[in-house]
């Protein structure tokens, strides 16, 4: 087997054992933390479509992760408080369904992703990551000064959205229901990075001009993997917020989009899996470092430092060596 | 005569006070190579962009197939059927030979837009893309990863994907610059018959080549096209000898 493979595998299985073992010795926290890991993977996975594909550096992700919390947090308020969401020109009330509000998160992430992508798009390099961060930021202040919701302060849902036929208050549960999830999603950008678009939208990033000269337009190419990428993002945002069983507009601030990136350079951009071990290592580093120091994150710079200039390819690329150029 | 395929008329392109293009007139027929040679800096590669699409000229027509295609933009002329290869490589360095050949074949065929299908496994594109590598010389090295080629391989593979296009014309910017004596005479026994598909618009350096494999020939110097005609009246043109032939000796 390939070892890249071999890796793969063997960061599921550790993402796997850690929360069975955990549950086995009666240890929930340890599982909400590998929750955690799972769901800041799925974001980390949807960011690296754009940064690893597209090579389009969005600083902004936190729009999209936001987004999808608040729609969470939005349906799942209505649906505790006994209130409609509108009642013109059609009554919609909320739900407490997971289901229906993933859909409604990458529906509404998928959308948010088009309108920035569309605007961001036009610009490049530095612009692309200004401009990105604006948008972020305009809805960060945008849900900070929102009362119907929390404002500042954010929303508390007393109780976890439900899934058929689970319990997902117990966290063991409702891991499984975001390991899936990860799995789908992983197993649906790695086709993609693979497809026909997967293809072109590489070729576009390492040469615009070859790929104009075949008839294709890079923007085009661009925006299907904005939006594609947001809209994974903002499912991993609604799962998040399900966690937590609290929304605030903390998920919109410029950390949230950064600590995504992380996830992302941490474990190797462009490697379908390296979001998964980016994210499981930033919250080990968390865990562990956060309990030695408050300024943990200090450490965490260096790190990241030691791993831009020392490993380029993240955890995948001092592991798994470079990327295989096509099976 | 048939109607040409290619029609440029009038194109003028200043880059400040250079002027790059000073009323160029140019016409490729069906059938034909019409080379295009010139000194360094004589514009070439800026007529090319012009007709591609990559620059706009700052007036003149670029008329394709009847259609003045001057407004529009480099992707809708490649979908038209312009076929181009950069003197400048322009490939996916990363990708394998043959996953820029597969993307060529991609570009022809259309479907970019599906996002679960592995592309390399599409019997289609790779007999396209694999035909493309194999007419170009390229097939022994096609799993390579393409910044490992040589630089003269990176213009034959510049070639095979503008093959994989089947293009109504050919743009190529100077396709046998360091391809070395073996790979240049097997590229021109390919551009010989290529003709026959589609018409070769050829910027190309090498005296001999051009003279042997041309239909006709235009010469510009200093953006100003001074002579267009067959091979032999090329030849016999004193002013092209003083302005280009002669300073060939001591470049
Ligand atoms: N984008 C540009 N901006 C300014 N000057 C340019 C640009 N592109 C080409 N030139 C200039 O125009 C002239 C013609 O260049 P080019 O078309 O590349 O020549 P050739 O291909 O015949 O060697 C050169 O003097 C070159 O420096
Ligand atoms: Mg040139």
């Amino acid at each position: 087997m390939r070892r890249e493979t071999l890796l793969n595998a063997a960061v599921l299985a550790l993402l796997l054992a850690v929360p069975l073992w955990a549950q086995a010795t009666d240890e929930p926290f340890t599982i909400t933390l590998a929750t955690r890991a799972v769901i800041l993977a799925i974001a980390g996975v949807g960011l690296n479509v754009a940064l690893g594909l597209g090579g389009l550096v969005s600083l902004g992700h936190a729009l999209f992760f936001g987004v999808g919390g608040y729609a969470m947090g939005i349906l799942a308020f209505h649906a505790q408080s006994y209130t409609t969401l509108i009642d013109w020109p059609v009554t919609i009330e909320g739900t407490k369904s997971m289901p229906v509000i993933w859909l409604v998160a990458v529906l509404a992430s998928a959308l948010a992703a088009l309108g920035v992508g569309a605007l961001s798009l036009r610009t490049t390099g530095v612009y692309f990551i200004m401009i990105t961060l604006a948008f972020a930021q305009m809805f960060y202040f945008f849900a900070i000064s929102w009362p119907a919701y929390g404002g500042e302060d954010g929303m508390s849902i007393y109780v976890r959205n439900g899934f058929p036929g689970l319990n997902t208050m117990d966290p063991i549960q409702f891991f499984a229901v975001c390991f899936g999830l990860l799995l789908l999603v992983l197993l649906i950008v790695w086709r993609l990075s693979r497809s026909p678009l997967g293809l072109m939208l590489g070729a576009a990033r390492q040469s615009e001009a070859r790929v104009q000269a075949l008839g294709q337009v890079p923007y085009r190419l661009y925006l299907t993997a904005f939006v594609i990428s947001g809209a994974i993002t903002g499912l991993a945002g609604a799962l998040f917020a399900d966690l937590n069983r609290f929304v605030s507009p903390t998920m919109f601030s410029w950390q949230t989009s950064g600590e995504i990136m992380v996830f992302v350079i941490l474990g190797g951009v462009g490697r379908v899996f390296g979001p998964v071990a980016g994210a499981a290592l930033f919250i080990v580093l968390e865990h562990s470092l956060g309990g030695l120091s408050e300024f943990w994150h200090i450490y965490l710079g260096a790190i990241l430092l030691g791993v831009v200039l020392f490993a380029r390819g993240g955890l995948y690329g001092l592991l798994a060596g470079r990327e295989r150029a096509h099976d | 005569m048939t109607d040409p395929v290619l029609d440029i008329r009038g194109l003028n392109k200043s880059f400040g006070a250079l002027r790059a293009s000073q009323d160029i007139d140019l016409t490729l027929h069906p059938g034909e190579i019409h080379a295009l040679i010139g000194p360094n800096g004589a514009g070439k590669s800026t007529l090319i962009q012009q007709i591609a699409g990559g620059l706009r000229p700052d007036s003149g027509q670029v008329i394709f197939d009847g259609r003045d295609v001057t407004g529009l933009s480099t992707a809708a002329r490649a979908r038209l059927g312009m076929g181009r290869t950069f003197q400048i490589s322009a490939l996916a360095m990363d990708y394998t030979v043959l996953q820029n050949a597969v993307l060529g074949a991609l570009g022809a065929r259309g479907g970019v837009y599906r996002f679960f299908r592995p592309v390399m496994r599409d019997a289609d594109l790779l007999a396209r893309a694999r035909a493309a590598l194999d007419t170009v010389g390229l097939t022994e090295f096609q799993a390579l990863r393409t910044s490992e080629l040589s630089h003269g391989q990176r213009r034959q593979l510049e070639v095979a994907v503008a093959l994989t296009l089947s293009p109504r014309v050919f743009l190529m910017d100077e396709p046998m610059a360091g391809l070395g004596a073996d790979g240049s005479r097997r590229l021109m026994e390919m551009l010989d018959d290529l003709r026959a598909q589609a018409p070769i618009l050829l910027i190309e350096h090498d005296m001999d080549a051009v003279f042997a494999l041309a239909d006709r020939i235009s010469v510009l110097v200093y953006g100003q096209i001074v002579a267009t005609g067959t091979v032999d009246e090329i030849r016999a043109n004193a002013e092209v000898r003083t302005a280009y032939l002669g300073e060939e000796e001591d470049a």
